[in-house]
């Protein structure tokens, strides 16, 4: 009979890894995943990679303003994160994040047209704040009646509301264009500034920073230790046992679903009132599906999002930069974060197994067995 | 069979180590297979006879140790590698293609030279068939089958690609009594055809029937060998768990039995309409050991979780009767509004970790499901529901690394010990088992029966749902058949004979048992998923 050869290596389960160690793993990951970066942008352009992350960095931390832009965006997805993370939690796949925001953004934009130069504004920034967190709720909780009452595909039905939310908007910007026939509804109560989220001193983004870390804080105590986020983990791990502890499934998922469109409402609110100032279809920026990668990246620890929406907004504003800086089409930004997130996602496997090498010298170890097994 | 004993062992795995991540499967193992000898391998939960059968199989790779083949020393590094020696293994959870046939099935991933042709394949199932004395349609599409037929293709599977060492991992837990004899038949054929035969298993009459020779493991690590004819149940007991066993369940009596739980003219439709209980009518008292007996799938389930709160009802009343003689009507109402009610009412339900525990959550978290929702905070209390999960892990000497480790990990008996620890820290007035120690080894059986009994020498009303008639005997006061969803009889566990209940199970009250084969491998076929979920949960989780 012939021997086979002892493989080169085999696949073993590791031991729990200290924290420490498992954020080296990922650190040389991303160090590993920028040399390849490196390489193939010198082939490929024949530019010096260091002054291409040189641009990518700047396109961040270039100037202060820059930099406030990046925290700025990065608060916005991160919110959108937070917003999805109870609904997959439950395992609610909820793809409507993007609507959500839409329709959060849309009633807040209603109401500064409508209602603007009648109230003050400790009165009516509240009543945005309000309004849109009802307004992503509702749009968050339609799917999830139907998922409650008669099982729909929530996935399918979350995609679908984002068209609609769409149309909506596309709907409203003709009924309030300014001027008419322009088809877009330009800055709100830009002479009153009404409604606007006011500034911090100078800066106009330092208010939405500091919501959005507070949400963060709150919602991984939420998750955490409260009773709610227990039975949405319940929830989501299997319904049958839900029901075995007398939880009522359906509620739960109503129940975070509105707050899961509540939060993305208040994202909505948070780019109308706080930074942009109008509506448009656009605005939502593909964020409600970003945000779903953030999170997974994070595996749904709130403070972790920090770090994987970090990487993908600075990776995002790099990308305008190369495109002036060195003419580089802005799709190579995303070839290079490509690469970045296929390292950060593989060396995942590197933290839970490893390759054990196999002696060779097979010899030596079999001769005493042989022996033991003759006798 | 001691000629063997003198001949050459056709496998010797020596100082065979193999480790997942923090858990230590095998540990300087070691077994001798013979050639035309049936081997069953015993060892508790978790005890590595899986995983060291994996290693055998070439799905695991040791960590460290050698495997002999004929003496000369081999390397399996993958399942193609182990049959290259003639090593097939069936496994618990079957490995088929729904929609294809049995004889596709067969001849999925063979490399043969030249044009496939299945009648061929078709040819020599036939001929394997006939050899060994299996009943199979190779043309049959495995979504048709039944779970005894899926175990034949896959027998056959191994068989087809010249398999003379066979391993079957718990190939009796999904099959009733009848098919379980074809299999032995089967087995004995190829034994006396010179193959060498491993079968794991947890059932001592089994062992005791079957196999020539019997090894045992405990704690990943061998622990020793003898022929099966100079040993007995009692004496491998104890060498598997380490100390000796008392194989011998006690039965108190009941001490002042009060009717505490009522069920009157009971009906229950299943989701597709059909009759699961039909006027179904018995009291469950206080200090007493109910019994329910019948061929899986005859209204068990739905009769537990009606009392449960969990199944929707046609018609009937169930009452709960206080011990102050007032009564509640139960149906309706949900499990929350049933303990809202003051009604202290613990369930085990068959599907451990599909239903009465959430598997990717540790100990602790799994306490908290019953009590989490005590007191007004917004917030969990987390401290109790940890001091409970060490107190259970203590008291029932359950085996995990840490309270953090979650309970999917955990091997079938503890994760039973897990759930049942729950459920009686809870001081209830009514328990609930259904299946309490299926998948379990002998000693975590033994274990549960003891904290049952002592739930009811407790006061509490005990509604045991068993499919081991010998045990329903033995830990009963007295036993409801039940068959066809309809009460076939009660009869009092003291003095009921095996024979008679057997029959009531087949045929509403007794009787000749026309047709009841038939009966039994139909219902048999219904639930084969939920057996022995949990057993070596733990291991499933790296393949």
């Amino acid at each position: 009979m012939n021997h086979n050869h002892i493989p080169l290596f085999h696949i073993a389960r590791r031991k729990s890894l200290p924290w420490y160690r498992a954020w080296g793993i990922r650190a040389i990951a991303i160090i590993a995943a920028l040399i390849l970066d490196a390489v193939i942008t010198t082939i490929v352009t024949g530019l010096n990679p260091f002054q291409v992350y040189g641009a990518i960095f700047r396109g961040s931390f270039g100037t202060a303003r820059k930099f406030w832009v990046l925290l700025q965006n990065i608060a916005i997805l991160l919110c959108v994160s937070i917003a999805v993370t109870p609904a997959y939690r439950m395992r609610f796949w909820n793809v409507g994040g993007e609507g959500q925001i839409l329709v959060g953004a849309l009633g807040c934009a209603i109401t500064m047209i409508l209602i603007g130069d009648k109230l003050p504004n400790a009165v009516l920034i509240p009543l945005l704040f309000v309004v849109s967190c009802i307004s992503g709720a509702v749009w968050g909780v339609i799917p999830a009646l139907f998922k409650a009452k008669w099982n729909t595909n929530e996935t399918l039905f979350t995609l679908m509301m984002n068209y609609v939310a769409t149309q909506l908007v596309a709907y409203f910007i003709i009924v309030f264009e300014v001027p008419k026939g322009a088809g877009q509804i330009g800055i709100i109560n830009q002479s009153t500034e009404a409604g606007w989220l006011p500034m911090i001193g100078t800066n106009r983004y330092l208010l939405n920073i500091i919501i959005v870390a507070l949400l963060t804080v709150a919602i991984f105590i939420y998750m955490r230790y409260s009773k709610h986020g227990y039975e949405i983990s319940v929830v989501g791990e299997s319904e049958r046992t839900a029901r075995y502890v007398g939880i009522k499934v359906g509620k739960v998922i109503i129940r975070t679903m509105a707050l899961s469109g509540a939060l993305c409402g208040l994202a909505g609110f948070l780019l109308v009132s706080g930074t942009n100032h109008t509506i448009t279809t656009s605005i939502a920026g593909g964020r409600g599906f970003t945000a779903v990668m953030v999170a997974w990246l994070a595996k749904f620890n709130p403070f972790a999002m920090i770090l994987t929406s970090f990487l993908i907004v600075f990776m995002e504003r790099g990308a305008g930069e190369i495109s002036t800086s060195f003419g580089l089409n802005p799709s190579y930004a995303d070839i290079i974060t490509g690469i970045i997130l296929f390292f950060v996602i593989a060396c995942e496997f590197f933290i839970n197994y490893q390759l054990v090498f196999n002696r060779r010298d097979k010899k030596a170890a079999a001769a005493p067995t042989e022996k033991e097994a003759a006798k | 069979m001691e000629a063997n004993t003198a001949k050459e062992p056709v496998v010797m795995m020596r100082h065979i180590t193999k480790t997942f991540g923090n858990v230590v499967a095998n540990e300087d193992a070691k077994l001798d297979i013979y050639r035309g000898e049936i081997l069953a391998i015993l060892g508790e939960n978790g005890s590595g006879k899986t995983t060291l059968m994996n290693m055998l199989a070439g799905i695991y790779f040791p960590d460290s140790g050698q495997i002999f083949i004929d003496g000369k020393e081999v390397v399996i590094a993958s399942p193609k590698d182990a049959f290259q020696y003639g090593i097939g293994m069936i496994h618990q959870h079957f490995k088929l293609v729904n929609v294809l046939s049995a004889a596709e099935n067969v001849a999925l991933g063979l490399k043969e030279t030249g044009r496939f042709n299945i009648r061929k394949v078709a040819e020599k199932i036939r001929d394997l068939c006939s050899q060994y004395g299996f009943e199979l349609d190779p043309y049959e599409k495995i979504y048709n089958m039944s779970v005894s037929q899926k175990q034949t293709v896959e027998i056959i599977k191994v068989l087809y690609r010249g398999a003379d060492i066979l391993i079957l991992d718990e190939p009796t837990a999904v099959l009733t009594p009848q098919e379980t004899e074809k299999l032995f038949n089967v087995l004995r054929a190829m034994r006396d055809d010179g193959k060498a035969i491993v079968i794991i298993t947890h059932k001592m009459n089994e062992v005791e029937e079957l196999s020539d020779r019997v090894a045992v493991l405990r704690k990943g690590t061998y622990v020793g060998d003898m022929l099966t004819k100079d040993t007995n149940a009692e004496e491998m007991s104890g060498m598997l768990v380490g100390h000796p066993v008392k194989l011998e369940i006690t039965r108190p009596e009941p001490k002042d039995p009060k009717p505490r739980i009522e069920v009157k003219d009971l009906t229950v439709r299943n989701e597709e309409g059909f009759v699961k209980l039909d006027h179904v009518s018995f009291t469950a008292n206080s200090g007493e050991i109910l019994g329910i007996a019948g061929v899986s799938g005859n209204g068990q389930k739905e009769l537990l979780e009606a009392i449960a709160g969990l199944q929707p009802t046609e018609k009937g009343t169930i009452s709960y009767i206080h011990k102050d003689g007032s009564r509640e009507e139960l149906i309706g109402k949900d499990p929350l509004a049933i303990q809202k009610l003051g009604v202290s009412l613990s369930f085990v339900p068959e599907d451990r970790l599909g239903m009465g525990l959430v598997g990717s959550m540790d100990i602790s978290e799994n306490m908290m499901l019953r009590s989490y929702r005590k007191g007004n905070s917004l917030f969990l209390d987390q401290k109790s529901p940890h001091d409970l999960a060490a107190n259970v892990v203590d008291e029932l000497s359950v085996n995990t690394p840490n309270l953090e480790t979650p309970v999917r990990r955990l091997s079938g008996g503890n994760v039973q010990k897990v759930l049942v620890g729950r459920e009686i820290s809870s001081a209830p007035t009514v328990l609930l088992t259904a299946y309490a120690v299926r998948g379990l080894d002998i000693n975590s059986s033994y274990t549960i029966y003891d904290l049952i009994n002592k739930q009811k020498e407790a006061g509490v009303a005990v509604i045991y749902v068993g499919e081991d008639l010998d045990v329903l005997l033995e830990l009963s006061d007295r036993i409801l058949v039940l068959c066809d969803g309809k009460v076939s009889g009660i009869v009092s566990g003291r003095d009921a004979d095996k024979r008679e209940v057997g029959l009531m199970m087949t045929r509403v009250g007794g009787g000749h048992p026309a047709g009841a084969k038939d009966k039994k491998t139909e219902t048999a076929g219904t639930d084969p998923a939920d057996h022995t979920a949990a057993e070596e949960g733990g291991k499933a989780d790296e393949s």
